[in-house]
């Protein structure tokens, strides 16, 4: 498959995200810039078999929406049945005044991977989606939530994770 | 998400990525990235727009069988029906809010030292607004 990312490229044009959240924190008197992640070199993992036998796992930075969640940014599992009629994204860097988060659809999609599923094009759907907190610390996601998501999926013989940050 | 994205990669499990950030995915660099030309907020598509939903999640699950090599990135199908001012306004600094994020930093700043000094160690990051 080619790879249609062209930096150089002039589309409407891709915001610059990394330079717009800089000025924010440096208004907001923040001296040290983030500094994000960055790889030299990244893993593949090919599909070990068709998607139609694979098992999904969903995986957004959305925290439940409830009491704990909305308290206490952590790693959690929620049933994919029901899906949830909301998450809780308040605390996210979304944009806020532009769009909204009502639709859990538009940031999670259980709902049309279950489609899938039941028309056969997708093997199953790990039975709980997971959130993961996106936050200042690299290290946190590297050394705690990650290593549980990891855990997770191995748990529930996930074969192909879908992630979804708002 | 991008470093959770290398780490299950790196222990047998294909991911794909879903979302609006082009420059923040393409520099951590992850296995396959989906970008959706939509505002932050919506990586799965449009609020309520069923039919563009499934068309993007139809095309992760394309970019996860065909991808074949690292770092791959494809653009979805998402459009934003509106305005595109969305590209120009976010986290926007300038004369108009300048005053007032300074303000708003200086309270951020003293409720991370009220957090830290009450046990609460992790920090979001600051939302627009």
């Amino acid at each position: 498959m080619a790879n249609d990312y062209d930096p150089d490229q002039d589309y409407a044009y891709d915001v610059e995200y990394m330079e717009r959240t800089r000025n924010y924190y440096r208004a907001q008197g923040y001296n040290s810039d983030y500094q994000w992640a960055r790889h030299e070199d990244t893993p593949f993992q090919p599909l070990n078999k068709p998607l139609s036998a694979s098992k999904v796992a969903v995986i957004t930075t959305a925290m439940p929406d409830t009491e704990l969640g909305r308290r206490q940014r952590a790693v959690y599992s929620t049933p994919i049945d029901p899906i949830p009629e909301s998450l809780y994204t308040a605390e996210l860097s979304w944009h806020h005044g532009m769009t909204h988060t009502d639709d859990v659809g538009s940031f999670l999609p259980v709902a049309a991977l279950t489609k899938l599923v039941d028309s056969g094009a997708v093997g199953s759907i790990a039975s709980r989606f997971v959130s993961l907190p996106t936050e200042y610390s690299q290290r946190n996601t590297l050394q705690k939530d990650g290593p549980k998501i990891l855990k997770y999926c191995q748990a529930e013989q996930v074969d192909v994770a879908i992630l979804v940050p708002l | 998400m991008g470093l959770v994205s290398r780490l299950l990669e790196a222990n047998g499990i294909a991911t794909v990525v879903m979302g609006s950030a082009m420059d923040i995915i393409a520099h951590c660099g992850v296995p396959r990235y989906l970008h959706s030309d939509l505002p932050l907020g919506n990586p799965c598509g449009v609020p309520f727009d069923r039919t563009m939903q499934a068309q993007i999640l139809d095309q992760a699950l394309v970019l996860l069988e065909e991808a074949s090599s690292a770092n791959t990135i494809m653009r979805s199908v998402a459009k934003w029906p509106g305005t595109q001012s969305w590209r120009d306004d976010y986290s926007k600094v300038d004369d108009t809010n300048r005053d007032a994020l300074r303000l708003k930093g200086q309270q951020r700043q003293n409720q991370q030292k009220t957090d830290k000094a009450t046990g609460i160690k992790r920090s979001a990051m600051i939302p627009d607004s």
